[in-house]
């Protein structure tokens, strides 16, 4: 499943960004009021995504809020 | 001892936010030429990341300064002189433009969002250099980055392009006004870099890919290279050189058709 292969990556990006745990990093988190990151964190982590995924981040990121957020946006990216 | 480009010289490095940042490639460029260095941030998030960067280049200073407004950039220089007698160059690596006006039609930007990225993206660059003039008894050196849309029309750049356009006026400006001083002031037009302000931009891996097709040297720039050519316009082997938009874009401006012919 390619979604099982995001969703590790994802969070393993995440993990290694955000200094933060694996059971701190799951879908439901959010990136800035759970795992504390601050207005140029989830810019450089979605910059991140963008070169390991070889993806065009648009304006819709501006949505993303959690680990799941990302998950799903990667996912739609991937798959198109 | 090394005998580097910048031994010997001071300056202030502006704009750094993370280590993909083009004042963080000049950063490491003018200090790997022997150059002690002072930079400035604007805000917690930027404050932290500096901060970490730096723990890289010892000896380094770093002040807060908020570039659009005067009292702050006061401070700024008031802080650096209680550190240092005078300074030789300045980088000015700092732009703005509200993130809906980088998409879509120039012509619906608004005054007072005009206002604002004229004022952060070129204003800051004037109020800067009147601030290290007193600190350049000796002559000095400024650079300020700009980007070729403000000489042609890339379409969602708008504002910013009209930004660009008036930094580097206010660079030429400068340049008559600071030349009695034996202060120069040159821009330096990169290639589009991937970077956290680039990602502002809609559609930027479009246009890296766009860029790196039809260059003459059939890639994109590394801010490494910026950083290098930055080196070249502080140091005493551009002493001659003022006034001047130096492209740093693997060759792009110099076209005038795209694609190759069969």
């Amino acid at each position: 499943m390619a979604d099982v292969n995001v969703e590790e990556t994802v969070k393993r990006i995440v993990v290694e960004r955000m200094s933060k745990t694996e059971d701190e990093v799951t879908l439901e988190a959010r990136f800035i009021d759970d795992l504390g990151a601050d207005s140029l964190d989830l810019t450089e982590l979605l910059m991140a995504l963008e070169e390991e995924f070889n993806v065009d981040i648009d304006d819709e990121a501006n949505t993303i809020e959690t680990v799941g957020d990302a998950v799903d946006y990667i996912a739609s990216k991937v798959s198109s | 001892m090394s005998n580097g480009l910048l031994e010997g010289k001071r300056g202030i490095i502006t704009g750094v936010a993370n280590e993909k940042s083009i004042a963080w490639g000049c950063a490491q460029a003018a200090a790997a030429q022997g150059a002690q260095l002072a930079f400035s941030y604007l805000g917690d998030a930027q404050e932290k990341r500096v901060k970490k960067l730096i723990e890289a280049i010892p000896g380094s200073l770093c002040f807060p300064c908020d570039a659009s407004d005067d009292e702050s950039i006061d401070a700024f220089f008031t802080s650096i002189k209680a550190e240092w007698d005078s300074i030789d160059f300045l980088v000015h690596s700092i732009a703005y433009a509200d993130k809906e006006d980088l998409a879509g039609r120039f012509v619906n930007t608004s005054r007072k969002n005009y206002a604002m990225a004229l004022d952060i993206s070129a204003y800051t660059l004037v109020a800067l250099a009147r601030g290290a003039e007193p600190l350049m008894p000796n002559g000095g050196s400024i650079v300020a980055m700009t980007y070729y849309g403000a000489e042609k029309v890339l379409p969602g750049y708008n504002v910013m392009g009209v930004a660009k356009a008036a930094l580097e006026a206010s660079a030429r400006y400068l340049a008559y006004d600071l030349g009695t001083q034996n202060i120069r002031v040159n821009c330096i037009s990169a290639g589009p870099v991937r970077t956290l302000s680039s990602a502002a931009i809609s559609g930027f891996r479009k246009m890296l890919n766009a860029n790196a097709a039809v260059a003459p040297l059939r890639r994109n720039i590394t801010t490494a290279e910026v950083g290098a050519t930055t080196v070249y316009l502080l140091s005493d082997l551009a002493s001659g050189v003022t006034g001047e938009t130096h492209h740093v874009d693997a060759g792009y401006n110099i076209l005038g058709m795209f694609g190759e012919l069969e």
